[in-house]
């Protein structure tokens, strides 16, 4: 059940990687023409539209839900190749932990961070 | 491409009861019209080689028996022309994938054990009516074509032997067990789905198939093994979101009582024998 399980949400984290990949990519590179995003200065990564960003809730949401899905997406696919090579029982455990521990302590840190980017942004 | 004169046959032979790795050794035959492999390999242990081993049966392509590794892909012995193969040198080897019991004779039995982990029967609540049959389970032509494809399947093993995640995980379960369990999966007389899923949703299942695709190519019987593996992902993963309900078992149905022709359908010749 547990591979079911798993195949189901690195499908949904791909989806959430189109959605919010989408996002970043029409902000980056398309929002000189839609300029919706971007209300400082027409070039998206000047330092008055990073800020402007950061201050909204649903850009710090964004993030952290992109770093999570994005994380989940490509571990689990590093896992996959990992398991393809056909380690023994013992490596598998070990790699699951590892790649789990490792997951979320890279989420924790990506989410502080953007929390943290989103909380000095709004005392500018 | 024009028949050849000759054909040399590169077999790859080995006997466990020597000890020695496989090696190649050639044959070289004059062609007859019509030769398939088959037909050749028969020539060679008749004439040349009594030791050599393999298996087949049938020789018209419906048994399975003759899965070989001819000049680079996987295909049956005596479904193969030579001539269609546009060479006369013909390599032959047993089918990769799988362990080798003596000269081209691949053990299957993993690929057997994983079809019958999967329960490739009918699957319903009611046995006694599956035993004692009362009437007839209702099929209509829509609901048979969801499976018919798949029931084409001759088990030969060629599928297993393109296949590579075959090739490099021991887990997976592979393209023919996987292609059987979808086709009574989607079977309408058949309730099995949950029972079934206690395989298919561990690491056995298709969630390791990288849709090359092989298999399809592979399969001699034109079964479409990957298209199989991928409806199953999508059921099961619906399945984990609550979003998929198996349809309940086709019911059961009286026999027909009275059968009318149809005007336009001759009778059948009276019986020889």
């Amino acid at each position: 059940m547990r591979d079911q399980r798993l195949w189901t949400w690195h499908v949904l984290a791909g989806l959430v990687i189109l959605v919010f990949l989408g996002l970043h990519m029409a902000i980056m590179h398309l929002d000189v023409l839609l300029g919706i995003f971007n209300p400082g200065d027409p070039h998206p990564i000047a330092w008055a539209n990073v800020v402007a960003r950061a201050k909204t809730g649903f850009f710090t949401f964004s993030y952290i839900v992109l770093l999570g899905a994005a994380l989940f997406h490509g571990l689990y696919g590093f896992r996959n190749i990992l398991f393809e090579l056909g380690p023994g029982p013992g490596v598998k455990r070990a790699a699951n932990l590892v790649l789990t521990v490792g997951g979320l302590g890279l989420f924790v840190f990506g989410a502080w961070a953007a929390w943290a980017a989103g909380t000095l942004a709004r005392t500018l | 491409m024009t028949a050849p004169a000759n054909v040399t046959f590169r077999i790859r032979r080995y006997d466990p009861a020597t000890q020695q790795p496989p090696a190649w050794e050639d044959v070289t035959l004059p062609y007859t019209h019509g030769m398939t492999v088959l037909d050749g390999l028969r020539t060679i242990k008749e004439t040349r080689a009594a030791t050599l081993a393999w298996r087949s049966s049938c020789r018209m392509g419906v048994c399975g028996s003759c899965g070989m590794f001819i000049n680079g892909h996987p295909r049956l012995a005596c479904n193969t022309q030579i001539t269609e193969l546009g060479t006369s040198l013909v390599t032959v080897a047993p089918l990769p994938n799988f362990a080798i019991i003596r000269d081209l004779v691949p053990d299957l039995r993993p690929m057997f054990d994983a079809h019958a982990a999967l329960m490739p029967h009918i699957i319903r609540e009611d046995t006694t009516e599956m035993y004692e049959p009362t009437g007839e389970y209702f099929q209509n032509p829509h609901e048979l074509e969801q499976f018919l494809q798949f029931t084409y399947c001759i088990k030969c093993g060629c599928c297993m032997a393109a296949c590579p995640t075959v090739a490099t995980d021991p887990a997976y379960s592979g393209p023919m067990p996987l292609a059987q369990s979808h086709r009574y999966n989607a079977d309408s007389r058949d309730g099995g789905f949950h029972a079934r899923k206690q395989v298919l949703a561990t690491e056995r299942g298709p969630w390791k198939c990288h849709y090359a695709g092989e298999c399809s190519q592979a399969c001699p019987k034109g079964v479409d093994p990957a298209r199989a593996i991928q409806i199953m992902k999508r059921q099961l993963v619906f399945d984990y979101l609550r979003l998929y309900k198996q349809p309940c078992p086709s019911k059961v149905v009286a026999k027909p009582t009275e059968i009318k022709r149809r005007a336009d359908v001759p009778e059948a010749p009276a019986a020889t024998i």
